[in-house]
């Protein structure tokens, strides 16, 4: 079923009696030339792309829970290709392009909305990286723009620019970047790769890997064995627990990420917008909710909760830049477990299993990879090669030293 | 989270730095002849268990002392708190 505007319109004068579910809920096969572990966004785009550009349909994608419960509808739904290092910013700039084609690709509305990004620069010194990065990012066929402070003020006069301590003295914007509807990312792809055939199963755990001479035969799972030419892990969050079934260890640590949405407000703020002093971003839902976030809480935890002092860290950082922010309130707060990696950077290889594939370790940044990932998975799975924006993407980068390492802070990921 | 600390009791959370894994106290011998090998899984593999975890708390805003905290990284509850220093001497004897 294709949606269209002349769909709704017949569906609207004949009572809506037409919609129907759109994936199935199958029984598992006996055997799969691939199964996805993780009906997360990656685990869902990576069939998606596997059916629709691969031409691989032998697919299944094995969830724990029901799809979109995870991390995909967890996040603060920003999408960006702000980043630095040659490893890191081609694979986003393509993600960026992904999105911006996305809602027509898979024909499903996920209000993907390119309001901008506009990150706050408080020195000079900052300044002058700002420039750096916005280069880098031109240097790749982003978008990136130097603002000074008439040009912020322009756009978020109500922001604290005479603030004490951190005066906002100018930022970089990406206009290009902007906000998703994030599970309707992930129902777009389930839907467009079951359309293919693939099969979605949820309310199914995988319990171990079966694995002969270091050959990966597929997987063990809570409705029986599965059979699998190649099994592809994307279990963000979990990483560590699914590859320790391969008696894997990563170079990644859980931690725990809390997002925060507000009572509904009138329109405000033009776009997304981050705070350089500290670690705060936030961005205005359709619904009117400031949707904001900071720094994770910086121990392990797989509890999807965090703690208090975290909480108070970020509204500080709110109130530093826009002090109106205090009158609003809080309407809910959550957490979501994110794989931090040794870098920062994420993980997209083969491993030394034969037919074990690892996606991982996007800290909390996957969300707006979600389209490349499943891309660069699926070209991985399907050719046994790296996608040519993923080549840096490794799981050995730390024995040989090629880190890509955004932050420069080294093997300590809660820095990160 | 409160951290039960041996010498001053109940402290915030907040008084501590995290550093990770205690296993990290457990440095290779560079002397070693895979002393790479060792050097590389010391410093970026982690077991990153979900359940109990020994892990180093820093009170940096009251004794600075080292600490290995017990915790359930599922729950966030604390089992037991141990000096670092005391575990190191422990183990130094133990040699």
């Amino acid at each position: 079923m294709k949606y269209s505007l002349l769909k709704i319109i017949k569906e609207g004068i004949t009572g809506n009696k037409n919609w129907r579910p759109i994936w199935r809920d199958p029984e598992p096969k006996k055997s799969y030339d691939i199964v996805i572990i993780g009906g997360g966004g990656h685990g869902l785009s990576t069939a998606y792309y596997l059916s629709n550009l691969y031409g691989l349909n032998d697919v299944a994608v094995i969830e724990k829970g029901w799809i979109g419960s995870g991390n995909v509808g967890r996040n603060t739904t920003i999408i960006r290709s702000n980043y630095m290092l040659p490893g890191n910013e081609p694979f986003y700039e393509l993600s960026m392009k992904l999105w911006e084609g996305l809602e027509q690709d898979f024909n499903y509305n996920a209000m993907i909305s390119q309001r901008g990004i506009l990150n706050l620069c408080h020195s000079d010194a900052q300044r002058d990286a700002f420039a750096r990065r916005g280069n880098a990012m031109k240097l790749a066929g982003a978008d990136a723009e130097l603002l000074d402070e008439d040009g912020v003020r322009q756009v978020c006069p109500f922001l604290d620019f005479e603030n004490a301590r951190f005066p906002i003295k100018g930022g970089l914007a990406q206009k290009r970047g902007g906000t998703v509807r994030h599970d309707a990312v992930a129902w777009g792809y389930a839907r467009g790769a079951d359309n293919k055939g693939v099969d979605i199963i949820q309310n199914c755990e995988v319990t171990g890997f079966k694995i002969d001479n270091g050959v990966c035969r597929g997987v063990e799972t809570s409705a029986g064995f599965i059979k699998a030419n190649k099994v592809a892990s994307c279990v963000a969050g979990s990483s560590s627990k699914v590859m320790g079934f391969a008696g894997m260890r990563l170079p990644i640590e859980s931690h725990v990420l809390q997002a925060f949405v507000s009572e509904g407000l009138k329109p405000i703020l033009p776009g997304v917008i981050t705070f350089g002093a500290g670690h705060f971003y936030v961005s205005q839902s359709d619904k009117g909710g400031l949707v904001f976030g900071g720094d994770i809480d910086g121990y392990n935890s797989y509890a999807q909760r965090g703690n208090l002092p975290v909480v108070e860290d970020v509204c500080e950082g709110g109130m530093a830049i826009m002090p109106m922010i205090g009158r609003s309130r809080l309407l809910r707060i959550w957490g979501g477990i994110m794989d931090m990696s040794m870098d920062g950077s994420p993980f997209i290889d083969k491993t030394d299993i034969k037919g074990l594939y690892f996606n991982g370790g996007w800290c909390y940044g996957g969300f707006k990879a979600t389209p490349a990932s499943g891309l660069c998975y699926a070209h991985l799975l399907a050719t046994d090669e790296p996608h040519e924006v993923a080549t840096e993407f490794r799981l050995d980068r730390f024995i040989n030293g090629n880190m890509i390492d955004e932050k420069g802070v080294g093997a300590q990921p809660n820095l990160h | 989270m409160i951290i039960d600390h041996p010498l001053l009791g109940p402290r915030d959370a907040n008084e501590f730095v995290y550093l990770g894994d205690a296993n990290l106290i457990n440095r290779p011998d560079w002397t070693e002849k895979d002393a790479d090998k060792q050097f590389y899984e010391y410093l970026y593999l982690r077991d990153n268990p979900s359940g109990y975890h020994r892990e180093l708390w820093y009170h940096e805003q009251g004794d600075r002392s080292w600490l290995i905290v017990t915790r359930n990284t599922s729950t966030h509850e604390i089992k037991q708190v141990e000096l670092a220093k005391d575990y190191h001497l422990e183990k130094s004897k133990s040699k």
